[in-house]
């Protein structure tokens, strides 16, 4: 092949990087066979401590529900997986009916009119309905909850610090007066703490003082709780993470995203939609490009190119193989199981529920000793506890439980905490 | 029954929603083994969730028969320009899914999931020392938000110098969308900069453009024209006299690797993606990850997390999650996209140290390959060895025969070939960039090289055949004004 370029030696073909700085020396490790890289990653993996082989009751926005085996089976098929972004939608129409499934599946289970393909992840979804609001109000600033997860409001403060959009920190308690020129409030349903939010109040509070409403919904939560839709929300973002795909360590996962048809073309991110071919044929495509990066530049509305469909794709069958009846049989098996479980931890000498309220499958639970303490000992008990929110409510846990923990475990769960703060 | 009648290929395609018949599951629910809990009241409770009811055979049905339908490197040639379709090691997609990864909660505590850190630290090295620049950060979980990552640090880093007047970001006019996009994300105003005549940046129009607010420049390398800038030590020298950060955009990385580190040529930041690069395949338009590598000048504003070493109890190594000093922030909630990282350990460790520099070699020989077998046939607007990919153009079709870039690129398809990337970069006339990749064959690439010549030769004969292309797919040319216009972007009961 160097013959027919007319290159001398490989060497030729790299000439024009300077010579100084070519072929530097590499340090890294030598090449391994397959047999041993899986033997080395193998002995990684058995390095962590992992959910199923301990009984595991952290959430707080990562959820381990039960995926069955067609689920993964589709989303491994290697036309899928193997395939590039759609640009082309003559050989792409497995991709973009795939996604407009999604964005229909999307809209029908949140009760919104209009979703996108999907972004990056839940927060960066949130951090981009913030954005919008106020592109649409065409105001910088934005109210948030106090009780949206931290790290929500942590991502929230990256996006909106060089655009200069101040966030407002709110509490549901309080007065709820925004400042002049409010672009949204955002509200996290059910909250970081478990707990279902008012939200007719909050609609009408929002909408009285002309801001948004931008919910961040619990996909599964809306199994059984009224969805988005229902109570006015203009915008809706959404962790798609349990609707399965596996917790991972933190990723890869979708952000799901969803507004009113009347905000469409304020959208980030990819969107399909439906045409016709030169024959007449029904076919799929992406469009509202001009939206996007790739047309626009700077003046898009935003820079994001990916959709994540091959996790898009995977919710898709999930909530296609749960259906109209399993989506919410699931929401009701964490439902009951987790307020089993709060019923056996309240009722432990020196434990308590320090919240009140409607609470899906999260709750706090106020421990006599710290949080972190209480975890570290839990491991002996092969328990991976809830998750440390004692900075939010003096030692307070954040216990959640799905249809993956058994009753088995979730009294071992209230026996070990039960001899861990005895005594105290 | 009028539906019977329907063309299977319809009948196919009906939608999930269309497809619903209740009482129909396609899985079954684990039984209630806890006593039954008082509901919430009525009013927070919905009525019904109108979502699909199929069965599991279904389902597989409907997802094969689609998949059917998309080109994939499992099964076609895939010369995307700028893409990096590389076919990528099925062991990488099992390592993230072993259990002990995929099932690892993002929440742990540190001590329970020394095996996750320690796989991302080692990989921070690894791309550390490819790149030259040795502090590196894994959370962005896309190229795009790499560069959104790159920019909020250029930003943090003036701020912190209480520089704050730097708003102007320099971008070749050959430059990825993303990246104008992402320094408006940043805040900055962005200045398109012209390439010279030979494809690399124009070092007059550079002089002329830097001064006191210069906040930096996006550069890729090679160019998006799959060339070496052998401009680029003298153009990193001028940005960094002027006071600004130079970005490197690691789309072409593939061409690269091995051959030259980022940071010894002056780069201050660089981003991988490590969906092109570093096998994780595309998944018909992500996940990806965006890992950004820097130096010393930009380490402080790396985002949040990065993962440290330390030596703990009994001499053992110690892996934990921390924040960087003036950290930019958090991009994302939880470390980034940790299953596409797995990936890319496990490629990287298959490649090794020799690996590593085979890639840029069979990537460039590669492109220069076809670039020689087809200079007669495609107009060819920068004569000069490319590295990974080249960029032809088919304004002698258009002029001759009245055929387009795009009539070519949809011919291909017919041979069972998916197009190359067309009209980018925008500088080019009906460009059309292919890069085959280093993990194709010689008999594909004469493959591909006979069927460009062929179409070549039909845009004289029967340029018709070329208009109406593509002619077996499952869809002909598809109409993107009229979904534009009327936009249907779901299913909705009749």
């Amino acid at each position: 092949m160097l013959d027919a370029v007319g290159a001398a030696s490989v060497e030729d073909l790299f000439k024009e990087i300077p010579a100084e700085y070519r072929d530097p020396s590499l340090d890294l490790p030598p090449p391994l066979s397959e047999f041993e890289v899986r033997q080395e990653i193998e002995e990684m993996a058995r390095a962590n401590m992992v959910p199923g082989d301990y009984a595991c009751f952290l959430g707080a926005g990562s959820y381990r529900h039960f995926v069955p085996a067609v689920v993964r089976q589709i989303a491994s098929r290697g036309e899928f997986m193997t395939s590039y972004t759609p640009y082309q939608p003559e050989v792409a129409q497995g991709t973009l009916q795939t996604t407009y499934e999604f964005q229909t599946l999307v809209c029908q289970l949140m009760g919104m009119e209009v979703a996108n393909a999907g972004m990056y992840d839940g927060s960066t979804s949130l951090a981009e309905a913030a954005l919008m609001a106020a592109r649409i109000t065409k105001f910088n600033r934005v109210a948030v909850l106090d009780t949206v997860s931290p790290a929500y409001r942590d991502v929230l403060q990256t996006y909106m610090d060089a655009p200069g959009i101040d966030i407002d920190t709110v509490s549901s308690n309080g007065n709820l007066d925004f400042k002049e020129g409010t672009a949204c409030l955002i509200v996290q349903q059910p909250n970081f703490f478990g707990y279902m939010e008012d939200m007719d109040r909050l609609s009408a509070t929002a909408h009285d003082q002309g801001a948004l409403l931008v919910v961040y919904a619990d996909p599964m939560a809306t199994g059984m709780f009224r969805p988005p839709g229902d109570y006015g929300a203009d915008i809706v973002a959404a962790e798609g993470q349990s609707l399965g795909a596996p917790p991972s360590f933190g990723g890869p996962y979708v952000g799901i995203f969803a507004c009113q048809e009347k905000h469409m073309r304020q959208m980030p991110g990819r969107v399909v939609g439906k045409t016709v071919d030169s024959r007449g044929k029904t076919g799929y495509v992406l469009t509202l490009q001009t939206r996007e990066q790739h047309i626009r530049r700077e003046r898009a509305t935003s820079n994001i190119c990916t959709s994540v469909a091959l996790v898009a794709l995977t919710t898709t069958a999930y909530m296609a193989a749960l259906g109209r009846r399993g989506i919410r049989s699931i929401a009701e098996l964490c439902y009951h199981k987790a307020h089993y479980a709060a019923s056996l931890i309240g009722g432990i000498p020196g434990y308590s529920l320090p919240l009140d309220g409607t609470f899906f499958r999260e709750f706090v639970v106020r421990c006599p000793l710290p949080p972190a303490q209480i975890n570290e000992r839990l491991l002996d008990y092969r328990i991976i506890g809830g998750l440390d929110v004692s900075s939010s409510i003096s030692n307070g846990m954040l216990v959640c439980a799905t249809e993956m923990n058994s009753r088995q475990e979730i009294e071992s769960l209230a026996r070990a905490l039960a001899e861990i703060g005895g005594g105290t | 029954m009028t539906d019977v009648l329907e063309p299977l290929d319809e009948n196919r395609r009906q939608l999930l929603m269309d497809r619903s018949v209740p009482g129909r599951v396609g899985s079954t629910v684990p039984p209630l083994d806890v006593p039954e809990q008082e509901l919430p009241p009525r009013e927070l409770l919905r009525d019904e969730i109108d979502l699909p009811e199929v069965s599991e055979l279904e389902l597989v049905r409907y997802f094969a028969q689609l998949s059917q339908l998309n080109f994939s490197i499992d099964t076609n040639f895939y010369p995307l320009g700028s893409c990096t379709m590389k076919y990528n090691p099925k062991v990488c997609d099992e390592m993230a899914g072993l259990p002990g990864m995929a099932q690892v909660h993002p929440q742990q505590p540190e001590g329970t999931v020394q095996g996750a850190l320690q796989l991302m630290h080692r990989l921070q090295g690894f791309l550390g020392e490819i790149t030259g620049l040795p502090e590196v950060c894994l959370a962005p979980m896309a190229g795009a938000d790499g560069e959104l990552a790159g920019m909020l640090m250029t930003r943090a880093y003036h701020l912190a110098r209480d520089d704050a007047a730097r708003n102007k970001v320099l971008i070749p006019d050959s430059a990825h969308g993303t990246n104008p996009a992402s320094a408006a994300m940043a805040g900055f105003e962005v200045v398109t900069l012209p390439s010279d005549s030979e494809g690399n940046t124009d070092l007059g129009a550079l002089r002329d453009a830097v001064g006191p607010e210069l906040a930096g420049i996006m550069l890729t390398l090679p160019s998006t024209l799959g060339l070496f800038d052998t401009n680029i030590v003298e153009v990193c020298r001028i940005v960094h006299d002027a006071g600004g950060i130079v970005y490197g955009d690691g789309a072409n990385m593939n061409a690269l690797l091995g051959r030259v580190k980022l940071g010894d040529l002056g780069f201050d930041v660089v981003h991988l993606n490590l969906h092109k690069t570093f096998s994780t395949p595309h998944g018909g338009g992500g996940p990806g990850a965006g890992p950004v590598c820097v130096g010393e000048k930009l380490a402080p504003f790396l985002p949040t997390p990065v993962i440290d070493q330390s030596d703990g109890a009994e001499g053992q190594e110690r892996y934990s999650i921390a924040a960087p000093a003036q950290s930019i922030g958090r991009l994302g909630v939880f470390h980034g996209n940790f299953g596409v990282l797995v990936r890319a350990y496990t490629y990287i460790r298959l490649l090794g140290s020799t690996g590593v520099s085979r890639v840029s070699e069979d990537a460039v020989v590669n492109a220069n390959y076809i670039l020689s077998q087809l200079r007669d046939d495609y107009d060819l607007p920068y004569d000069r060895t490319c590295m990974h990919e080249v960029v032809f153009s088919a304004r002698n079709l258009k002029r001759a025969h009245d055929v387009s870039a795009l009539d070519v690129a949809k011919r291909l398809i017919d041979h069972g070939i998916h197009p190359p990337t067309m009209y980018f970069p925008l500088i080019v006339e009906e460009a059309l960039m292919v890069e085959p990749t280093e993990t194709e064959t010689k008999e594909t690439l004469d493959y591909f090289i006979s069927v460009m010549k062929s179409i070549a030769h039909e845009a004289e004969s029967s340029p018709e055949l070329l208009h109406d292309a593509p002619h077996d797919t499952p869809n002909t040319r598809l109409d993107e004004a009229r979904a534009a216009r009327r936009p249907d972007l779901r299913w909705r009961r009749m």
